[in-house]
């Protein structure tokens, strides 16, 4: 069966015509090429293919894109501000947090929950929220350094202006 | 020393950026016009013989382009044994054999047509332990052969029962280790096309593109000269692709009757069940001492199950014998690996190779020799310690040498003694452990080299063409520090171009924690031939003769302070009449030598790394489980051309290493594979990971790219021996087999328990 379905994807409007089984990572890479959701288990273990679905972070492989009608998703795409990259993203490269890279939009989607929920963790904090992405070249030390950065400077910044 | 500009700084990877913004291609994103999908139909059976095959409703169900058996693939075998064939025809030998293949227009309906065809089977005995497989009447896993026995490789140096004499203190012990998988993020993919000229293009995520040209073309029965294969973004690797395997040939013939280009990708489960393991190993050890302290004799005998086809888990005693045999100082030593077929999986190379088995068992026995002899454990290693300038008795030319160092960084760390908990189900205990690892490759093939391209354009972009392989360890990076420094430029001046056997010039593949050492001076090598055109070029512009001038910022430097930009140069020798591009080429092949297929003696690697780690660990005496609080890890890497790189190695290896030792394990049960997925298969996350302190110990190769060696496997080799080691330490029982699971401690507890009852 198929349905027709309409969303926000990446601050823009969408309307697709869909299967009723697609998953919205398969929504995702297939219909609208946003690569950068990427596919590590098709089981939610690995949260690699994270994305926020009205803010909140999912692994899209676990949802159904026909339940995203009306819904508002960012993926690693729409991180960016006017060809800016996020503070987090500058942090991610310049402390080493990316290797192969292909845990790193799912870490950073998740990452940007946790910050817009908690600007600024403790390493526990950030260590526990990102335990469901997993992880297999850095050994998560320079991911978690980054975030803990990006955090601080981005609480520093606030309270400066 | 000499002060670098971007040699040994932190910088950033060059492809952070695009993997951060989602924009990197990896082999998962890569498309092509008409593009079909593929899937593979493995066997029910861990031995069968096939009766018939009937695609009939796979090729009816809507959607299915065609179907491929073995009918569809010439009969060639291949493997280092050419015991594998692309697709089985007549018996099946385990259950990740393939069978047949399905091309749909979607991944989804090949996976649907796969389970249509209808295969009957005439099951045969089977067996999954290598007792099993070696008793007298054993069913035969391949006719051919007289056995199921495949080979015995033997080593030894000295005089064993001299070494036995001699020893004041001997100890034994036997250990058992386990399957694990690679556990890439990204799995295997394989994008197949053929041109109209029958010409094979295969994008794939492999290792060794130059020796899967020539591999699949032996499979293929098609000349490898008709083989490109480019490589997109690979999402991690870890010796998993460093053969070929049969989902290579397989995607080229399903590209062939489709006629079009075919797309292959590993399921998660797919990855698990067909995919190469680290190779298992059931190992014993006796190791002798006298009461100084010196090591006497280790003598070690072992059993490998290699599965059902042979791959590179059947070579890894030999790196199992390099450390017996080299790590720290022994006069005598014995060693006997025998390696058998089984219908269980197959076993593959993996990131340390050996190292990790071998690691577990040496450095178990060193703590209990040292025990015995009433020694402080990083002492005992110390007073053992391998030295700079010598030759081990297999003939390893130990060049630089950090193994001192880094034991004492650990004797400084360790004078901080560990504090107990006041619960007193809670013990804590320190343990260390060691690698020898290769640091600049190793020679297994005729040729352990790499070519390398420098280019620099009119624009003063410099290109470097290398041979070299990107697996996410941060090589392009790297090489382009190193050649930034030669030619005096910006690492961001410098692309690197590494993804095309029809561009690259050949190199072995990487593995073996060799790219940064032989890749590195290839690179090198050719931006000096390149830097000696500029400079030629830019003597005839400043005037003082080329071995007076200088590259720096983009800039020629003169004596006097007069300079040219790099650019300049290069239009300068370019735009005239008879004019010259600068170029630069180089082939670094290291001066090693293949071992001696008798003795096993040889060296093997231009360079050796040393490892040490240090763990604390902390053991619950009521749930057995282990939590790691702490990891030092002290590394001999020569140099380290890019400090953050380095440390990234070594955190990720401990993350590899520290699922070794407590929680990873492939669980096979008659040959099939009953936890293929993350949440039966434990991979340690961000919230399991210990503190990690890196100590980089520079001993400057006099061999390495600016003193560097390789470091990419050593983080991962030695946890589990120093976390065994501070179980040991802290609960008083040894374990002996990994991982050590809290069903597995609470059991050693017990049965320490019932012995003191």
């Amino acid at each position: 069966m198929k349905k027709i379905i309409s969303f926000t994807i990446n601050g823009a409007k969408q309307e697709l015509y869909l299967d009723t089984r697609k998953t919205l990572l398969k929504m995702l890479r297939e219909d609208l090429e946003l690569m950068g959701v990427h596919l590590g288990c098709g089981g939610g273990d690995c949260g690699a293919c994270t994305v926020l679905l009205n803010g909140e972070p999912v692994t899209s492989c676990l949802v159904l894109a026909v339940d995203c009608e009306g819904a508002e998703i960012t993926t690693v795409e729409g991180v960016q501000q006017n060809g800016e990259l996020h503070p987090l993203q500058q942090s991610m490269i310049e402390k080493g947090g990316i290797q192969c890279g292909f845990c790193t939009p799912g870490m950073v989607m998740n990452s940007l929950a946790l910050l817009r929920e908690n600007p600024q963790p403790t390493e526990t904090e950030v260590r526990q929220a990102l335990s469901g992405n997993l992880c297999r070249c850095t050994g998560y030390a320079k991911i978690v350094e980054a975030v803990l950065d990006v955090g601080n400077a981005m609480t520093n910044s606030k309270e400066a202006g | 020393m000499k002060k670098f500009s971007v040699v040994g700084k932190r910088i950033p990877k060059t492809d952070a950026p695009d993997k951060v913004t989602g924009r990197a291609t990896y082999g998962q994103d890569f498309k092509l016009p008409g593009m079909l999908h593929g899937a593979i139909r493995y066997s029910d059976h861990a031995h069968a013989r096939i009766l018939s095959i009937d695609t009939s409703k796979a090729e009816a169900l809507e959607g299915v382009k065609c179907v491929v058996t073995a009918a569809d693939v010439p009969e060639t075998r291949f493997g280092f044994y050419k015991d594998n064939m692309p697709l089985k025809k007549d018996v099946v030998r385990s259950h990740r054999d393939e069978i047949a293949g399905v091309v749909a227009s979607n991944e989804m309906i090949a996976r649907q047509a796969v389970k249509l065809i209808e295969i009957v089977y005439e099951i045969m005995p089977a067996v999954f332990t290598v007792a099993d497989a070696m008793a007298e009447n054993a069913p035969l896993i391949h006719p051919k052969n007289e056995s199921n026995h495949l080979i015995t490789n033997t080593y030894s140096h000295g005089d064993l029962e001299q070494g036995e004499a001699e020893s004041d203190v001997v100890v034994e012990v036997s250990c058992k280790l386990p399957y694990v998988n690679h556990a890439s993020m990204e799995t295997c993919v394989i994008v197949a096309q053929f041109d109209h000229h029958e010409n094979l293009t295969l994008w794939s995520t492999t290792q060794i593109p130059f020796l899967l040209q020539k591999d699949l073309g032996q499979a293929l029965g098609m000349s490898p000269k008709d083989i490109r294969i480019i490589q997109p973004t690979i999402g991690g690797a870890f010796g998993r692709e460093l053969d070929i395997y049969p989902y290579h040939p397989i995607a080229a013939v399903m590209a062939k009757k489709a006629q079009t280009a075919v797309r292959l990708c590993f399921s998660r489960e797919e990855e698990f069940r067909a995919g190469p393991q680290r190779q298992p190993v059931e190992v014993s050890i006796r190791a002798g001492a006298k009461n100084n302290g010196d090591l006497t004799f280790r003598d070690v005998s072992m059993t490998l199950d290699v599965g059902a086809y042979v791959s590179w888990g059947s070579t890894t005693p030999m790196v199992m014998m390099e450390t017996t045999a080299s790590f720290y100082r022994v006069p005598h030593v014995r060693f006997k690996a025998d390696c058998v077929y089984t219908n269980n999986l197959i076993t593959g190379a993996m990131r340390g190779y050996g190292n990790p088995q071998s690691s577990f068992f040496v450095e178990s026995a060193m703590d209990m020799l040292a025990e015995k002899l009433g020694m402080d454990p990083i002492q005992f290693r110390i007073h053992n310690s391998n030295q700079p300038n010598t030759t081990t008795e297999q003939g390893l030319k130990i060049t630089s040498c950090g193994l001192e160092d880094c034991l004492k960084a650990l004797a400084q760390r360790a004078e901080k003694k560990l504090e107990q908990p006041e619960k007193t189900h809670l013990k804590r205990g320190r343990g260390v452990g060691g690698t020898l690892n290769v640091g600049g490759g190793a020679r297994i093939y005729r040729s352990d080299g790499c070519g390398a391209t420098v280019k620099v354009d009119d624009f003063g972009h410099v290109s470097l063409i290398t041979g070299s392989t990107e697996i996410g360890q941060g090589s392009e990076t790297v090489l382009a520090q190193m050649v930034a420094e030669i030619l005096g430029v910006e690492v961001g001046d410098v692309r690197v171009i590494n993804s095309d056997t029809d561009v690259k010039m050949w190199d072995v593949g990487v593995h073996a924690s060799r790219t940064t050492f032989i890749a590195g001076n290839a690179a090198c090598l050719a931006a000096k031939e390149a830097l000696s055109q500029i400079f030629e070029t830019a003597s005839e512009m400043l005037g003082p003769p080329p071995d007076l001038l200088k590259a720096e910022n983009g800039q020629i430097i003169a004596p006097d302070g007069n300079s040219v930009s790099l650019s300049k140069v290069v239009r300068s020798r370019h735009f005239r009449s008879d004019g010259k591009m600068v170029h630069g080429q180089a082939f670094y092949d290291p001066p090693t030598e293949l071992v001696d297929k008798e003795s096993y003696h040889g060296n093997i690697s231009p360079a050796y790394g040393f490892g040490m780690q240090m763990a604390d660990v902390e053991v619950d005496t009521e749930t057995g489980q282990v939590k790691v609080l702490k990891l030092v890890c002290a590394k001999d890497i020569g140099l380290a051309i890019n400090p953050m790189a380095v440390e990234g190695q070594i955190e990720g290896g401990a993350q590899m290493g520290l699922g070794y030792a407590l929680s990873e394990e492939v669980v096979v049960k008659e040959g099939k594979v009953m936890n293929p997925n993350f949440v039966d298969y434990r991979l340690f996350t961000s919230a399991d990971m210990p503190e990690i302190e890196n100590i980089l110990i520079e001993s400057n190769d006099p061999e390495g790219p600016f003193g560097a060696k390789g470091v990419g496997e050593m983080g991962s080799s030695c946890v589990a021996a120093a976390v065994t080691n501070a179980i040991y330490d802290a609960v008083g029982v040894r374990l002996t087999q990994a991982p050590m699971t809290p069903e597995r401690v609470l059991a050693a507890l017990d049965a320490l328990e019932k012995a003191t009852d």
